[in-house]
């Protein structure tokens, strides 16, 4: 792989021991990838602060040197951590402090992940604490190179704001952020961003739960390549290509997509594919739209829920806006509990609108920071759960051996009222 | 037989190959502490890779892939080589932090020539199958 000289200088120490391993690392990952050079990135979002096993021994053996040497640069080496070097954020990770004794999660892990909020707070690490930075503040521009995890904020810098960035690893993000440099490949590449696949939409996609499903199907098509969907739907909002994004990267492994019209890349079918004649459409009309439906259900048989999880990815101002309105003067069924998932930063927003008052009221809880998934934490004895997200409903049933019923954030409500499953395709 | 393709990460090793036809998922699809498979609908699911040289076509799911890979090595509990049909920045990386011996874009489909069982040699861009 081509190196600049400065990139040689980072490589052979000038910058100091953490930055050559950092340049180690993006060297033999450009070397993996067969990368011609690196780019240049000045927006990073990674992970460090999420509490795990291996890290809580590395933070005992050596503090957090040690395990950012280890796990973000993959280095054995006894390195001391420099300022990052770009903007650097910290995504969705553990529950902290105020959901201590709200939710069952371990004290130690709340523990660890306070004193890596202070160490990273100190290195110049912005804790977002989010998977949805481009809701609180990190919104790269068109055409800006970034270094972002999380498949479901990756899609949606990629997508929706047509920055460019691949699905980095904790690793590959821990380098960047010491050097500004990620290698210049997949969809960092102009010739790389074209559509592959055409879904055309045959059928009413109108609302949260409409994209979701159609970004599930989506994904089934495409796998790890760019969709270009056609057809005559409403205008999707940020909430609704947020769920659209984040389906797609779940069934299929979606980093791309374009929606001619609507995002702001390609602006016709014929120039979502260059040079290429679009190709045959997968037609998703209403027949893909039931199987979509009872795809994310075929989880749930038992229909006394006990569990309803709203916010993923973490929800909009507007999504605990309407969560508030649905719950306004109702009260849980004895045995449900309800949790909405959000960024810190609106939950505040949320706090001061008097959203949050509305749902605790009803016996809600809105939760910052983290999700069950990411935490492995669900209330006590939860056997089915429902929620208005496709990617929690694909994925929570393996990570927590539950039930999970997928609808409309109505039905979710509803749900949580009656403590039953009434949900149904409209 | 012997497969020509590109080095992943370079170094020579040579084991048990275990093969899968369905994309791996990292998070929420395989279990580091004890190095097996555990995504429901997966073929493997169930299975330990711990030892083996992991034949599959492409790495799927959340970015936490080559996380969950490191962490099989920080636990001894990695296989000992990757052949990889289409590589990404998700598989790539993984292999690297795993630091196993890995080989990808082969002249013929490693999950169609090579079965679970077979005794395979990764080195400096080729393969070797010795058939169960």
């Amino acid at each position: 792989m081509f190196l600049t000289d400065e990139e040689k200088r980072m490589r052979d120490g000038a910058e100091g021991a953490a930055v050559a391993a950092a340049m180690d690392l993006l060297i033999r990952y450009g070397a993996a990838l067969d990368a011609e050079r690196l780019c240049e990135v000045r927006n990073v979002a990674g992970t460090m602060t999420q509490p795990s096993p291996v890290k809580a021994r590395l933070v005992k053996e050596g503090g957090w040197d040690k395990a950012f040497a280890v796990i973000n640069l993959d280095s054995d080496e006894d390195l001391e951590i420099p300022s990052m070097r770009v903007p650097t954020c910290q995504l969705q990770h553990g529950f902290g402090a105020d959901a201590d004794g709200v939710v069952p999660y371990p004290k130690q892990n709340i523990e660890l992940q306070a004193s890596a909020e202070s160490f990273y707070g100190r290195h110049g690490v912005n804790i977002l604490a989010t998977c949805t930075p481009y809701q609180v503040g990190n919104i790269p521009v068109r055409g800006e190179h970034c270094a972002w995890m999380e498949s479901s904020a990756v899609i949606y810098a990629n997508s929706v704001l047509g920055a460019r960035t691949n699905c980095e690893g904790i690793a590959s993000t821990g380098a960047a952020s010491l050097t500004g440099k990620v290698p210049c490949w997949g969809n960092h590449r102009d010739e790389n961003r074209y559509g592959t696949h055409h879904v055309r939409v045959d059928t009413r996609v109108d609302g949260f739960q409409d994209w979701g499903m159609l970004g599930y199907f989506a994904g089934g098509v495409a796998g790890e390549d760019h969709p270009v969907i056609t057809g005559d739907f409403g205008r999707p909002d940020l909430t609704d290509l947020k769920h659209f994004g984040a389906a797609a990267a779940t069934s299929g492994g979606v980093e791309l997509y374009h929606i001619p019209g609507i995002t702001p890349e390609m602006p016709t079918l014929e120039a979502a594919f260059g040079q290429r004649k679009p190709p045959e459409p997968a037609v998703y009309g209403p027949r893909e739209r039931r199987e979509m439906y009872e795809t994310l259900n075929e989880i749930g048989t038992s229909t006394d829920v006990d569990f309803i999880l709203l916010g993923c990815p973490h929800a909009s101002v507007d999504q605990m806006r309407r969560a508030a309105a649905a719950l306004d003067g109702k009260r849980l069924s004895p045995g449900t509990e309800l949790w909405l998932m959000a960024p810190r930063a609106l939950a505040d927003i949320a706090d001061r609108s008097g959203y949050t008052a509305v749902i605790e009221r009803a016996g809600g809880k809105v939760l910052a920071d983290s999700c069950p998934a990411m935490s492995r934490a669900a209330p006590k004895g939860t056997k089915v759960f429902a929620t208005d997200s496709a990617k929690q409903a694909h994925y929570l049933p393996a990570i927590l051996g539950i039930e999970a019923w997928f609808g409309t954030l109505e039905e979710c409500v509803d749900a949580a009222v009656t403590g039953r499953w009434n949900g149904d395709l409209r | 037989m012997i497969l020509t393709g590109r080095t992943v990460v370079p170094g020579a090793v040579e084991g048990e190959a275990l093969v899968t036809r369905d994309p791996i998922s990292g998070w929420g699809g395989i279990d580091p502490a004890k190095g097996i498979i555990i995504e429901r609908r997966h073929e493997l699911v169930g299975v330990c890779f711990t030892g083996k040289i992991l034949v599959f076509p492409s790495a799927k799911g959340s970015s936490g892939w080559s996380g969950f890979f490191q962490t099989t090595r920080l636990n001894g509990t990695a296989p000992i080589g990757m052949i990889i049909g289409r590589i990404s920045a998700k598989s790539a990386l993984g292999a690297v932090v795993t630091r196993v011996p890995a080989i990808t874009d082969l002249d013929q489909d490693p999950c169609d020539v090579i079965a679970t069982g077979d005794w395979v040699r990764i080195d400096n861009g080729t393969v070797e199958v010795t058939k169960k």
